[in-house]
């Protein structure tokens, strides 16, 4: 299935948009966490600022996100993982609340409460958890209620090739099989659990090789492109839709930063990153699409400004709102 | 005389963890990150280069199955350490430390030994939000059969960690990341202190009064001793007198220290940033009232400990739930007053 120019332009505006928020995020971060205005002795301090706590972002990866999403609609669930934010935002997760609940303020998803790794959106059927390989189980719940409830709704799993070795992984894809479930499982290879390289931890090199296993289609995507995911992807959506079982999908994909904002990084080969970018996935599709008359440099640079305008947006937004109330933190233990 | 030196907490451990695999070549470690990175909290610093990829094993994220391992390499005479990151993935592997590790050697009548140390971060104060910020002592020193261990500061952390290597039991060592002295978080400074260069061990189960005082009794663990003494500090301003007694080890509980201080001083107070409700602030309480016979209390005993929430990501909401030095000092104030503090979470 060839993607038609609509959704090419989706795609390229999304991953703009995607790359412009984890590079804001990036620096924000940073805000209040250096010397000299930390406690001395220390290089960074992952608690201060205006967005504490650990910190994945996801630059590099926007193809993997956005070529799957571009096939789905708000019916449809997406399950991310602890680097959850090109899956929110190609979901069509609005970006001031989800900004906003970053910062920790009351006008964010979760009131404050979740932070960066427990972003949870029902209108637009989006959550994620910070536990390896945690977002697979609910997928399938969501593909049961769309089987039980007659819809064509599909669910997706993203989750990391460092998570291909948990077992729930394997229970739920297991599970997905015996049930014909409309879930689509995609491992999301960016080569690195922290600092345990893919070659150090999985048996196999590629873990849609296990789909046969499980009795359900493997496909595998050999390069970090938008197209090719969603081409590739194609005949998963199809056969989820219309009740015919789960898939297993691989993208080979670049992870550009470290796996928290302020990682030393030790383990990584130096000149690893400065190569990856060489392969950047976002100025491609931007040629590609010039070099095939979809898109003129004017419409180029509306595309980019609309979505950088979002993310400004959504930060002073986030930055301006307030926090909620301390006794606020007795709430919603309960529904 | 031994070489002494200031060690942050991390360093202690990973000193300990060194020296005991130098000693003992059953001695191995197993974890996610322990290698290159020298374990996302420093609790294996260095140990790759000195022993190598087969002793120092960075494992697959599948805790199933390297938990498991550590018992079955136990049981087959080796003696690992488990590192699992944080407290709160536990649940991932839940079976394996709860059913087996912690029962098989009752269950076997006494006749199998599983000298497995496993090592976790716990904690909060620093917005990682409900799944990665917990404690969760209370729960691990509730299940019949694990040995918990929940050090303050570094000396008596590598004394710990010697006495918990040698063990021949299943011990869990659980480190506050907001005392391991990382240079990428704040930390408090009591913590980090002069620790010899020579093997000692610290016996469980002995827990040390780290501040003498006649007024009331803090009995607390981990980080929050560090806070407790920072409180007590403030109090002495206020002419009370503060007794902190750091428990060091959960399991085993040193009753005996917890009714001689209170006895002592006539009022207590259990500072704790783990869950309130079923937990160790209760046991401690319970301790005292089992007792009343021979402890007079001047005062209720008074708890503080997380409000039965998780814990919240926003700033001022994490550090509404967890108890902080001003809290300590107000509810100790409240204490000599002979009432509960008001305004308190309860």
């Amino acid at each position: 299935m060839q993607a038609n120019k609509e959704k090419l332009l989706w795609m390229y505006e999304k991953m703009v948009e995607i790359r412009n928020y984890e590079e804001t995020m990036a620096s924000v971060y940073l805000e209040g966490k250096l010397p000299p205005n930390i406690q001395q002795g220390l290089a960074f301090d992952i608690g201060s600022g205006p967005v504490p706590g650990e910190m994945h972002l996801a630059a590099g990866q926007e193809p993997v996100a956005v070529g799957i999403c571009a096939h789905l609609k708000q019916e449809d669930t997406v399950v991310g993982t602890h680097r959850p934010h090109h899956f929110a935002i190609a979901k069509g997760v609005p970006l001031t609340p989800m900004t906003a609940e970053m910062f920790g303020k009351v006008t964010g998803l979760g009131k404050g409460k979740g932070g960066h790794m427990h972003l949870f959106d029902p209108v637009h059927k989006f959550s994620c958890s910070g536990l390896i390989g945690a977002s697979l189980p609910p997928a399938c719940g969501a593909g049961l209620a769309a089987k039980k409830m007659g819809k064509d709704w599909v669910a997706v799993a993203f989750f990391g090739e460092g998570a291909a070795n948990q077992g729930a992984v394997h229970e739920s894809l297991n599970l997905a099989a015996l049930w014909q479930l409309p879930v689509i499982f995609v491992c999301e290879d960016n080569k690195w659990a922290i600092s345990v390289p893919k070659t150090s931890a999985t048996s196999i090199e590629w873990v849609a090789d296990r789909a046969s296993a499980y009795g359900m289609p493997g496909i595998k995507v050999a390069h970090n492109d938008a197209v090719e995911v969603y081409e590739a992807v194609a005949p998963a959506i199809a056969r989820a839709r219309s009740g015919k079982g789960p898939s297993l999908i691989e993208v080979k994909t670049d992870r550009y930063l470290g796996h928290f904002q302020g990682d030393p990084e030790v383990y990584r080969p130096k000149d690893e990153v400065a190569n990856l970018r060489k392969n950047d996935p976002i100025p491609k599709l931007a040629t590609q699409l010039k070099s095939a008359g979809q898109m003129t440099d004017a419409e180029e640079a509306a595309i980019v400004a609309r979505a950088r305008q979002r993310v400004t947006d959504a930060f002073a937004f986030a930055r301006k709102s307030d926090y909620p109330a301390p006794q606020e933190a007795l709430q919603h233990v309960f529904a | 005389m031994t070489t002494t030196r200031k060690l942050t907490m991390a360093q202690a451990i990973a000193e300990a963890i060194g020296q005991e695999m130098e000693r003992d070549n059953k001695v191995f470690v197993m974890g996610e990150d322990i290698g290159k990175y020298g374990g996302i909290f420093g609790a294996t610093g260095g140990l790759l280069d000195k022993f190598g990829p087969e002793r120092i094993m960075d494992t697959p994220i599948s805790e199933t199955a390297f938990i498991g391992t550590a018992t079955g390499a136990a049981a087959a005479g080796l003696r690992p350490i488990a590192e699992l990151m944080f407290v709160d993935f536990f649940g991932v592997c839940m079976d394996q430390i709860y059913n087996h590790l912690a029962k098989n050697t009752y269950m076997a009548g006494g006749n199998i030994k599983l000298p497995v140390v496993l090592t976790t971060a716990i904690g909060g104060g620093y917005s990682d939000a409900a799944q990665h910020s917990q404690c969760l002592y209370g729960t691990f020193a509730h299940m019949p059969g694990l040995k918990v261990v929940v050090p303050s500061n570094a000396y008596d952390a590598k004394g710990l960690m010697t006495q918990a290597i040698r063990d021949d039991n299943p011990v869990l060592f659980m480190y506050h990341k907001g005392i391991m002295g990382l240079p990428w978080m704040a930390y408090f400074e009591g913590s980090s202190n002069e620790v010899p260069q020579a093997q000692y061990t610290i016996p469980f189960g002995v827990a040390k009064v780290v501040r003498e005082g006649t007024d009331l009794t803090i009995v607390t663990l981990s980080q929050m001793v560090q806070k407790s003494l920072l409180a007590a500090e403030e109090l002495k301003k206020q002419g009370i007198s503060a007794e902190v007694l750091d428990l060091r080890t959960l399991v085993p509980l040193d009753r005996k220290a917890v009714l001689k201080s209170v006895a002592k001083t006539g009022r207590l107070l259990v500072a704790d940033e783990d869950y309130l409700s079923f937990g160790l602030t209760g046991e401690i309480a319970a301790l005292v009232a089992e007792n009343l016979d021979t402890v007079a209390l001047k005062a209720p005993v008074k708890r503080l400990a997380v409000p039965d929430v998780p814990i919240p990501y926003s700033r001022p909401l994490e550090k509404f739930v967890i108890p902080q030095v001003e809290n300590i000092v107000a509810a100790s104030q409240a204490l000599m007053k002979g009432r509960v503090a008001e305004g308190q979470p309860a």
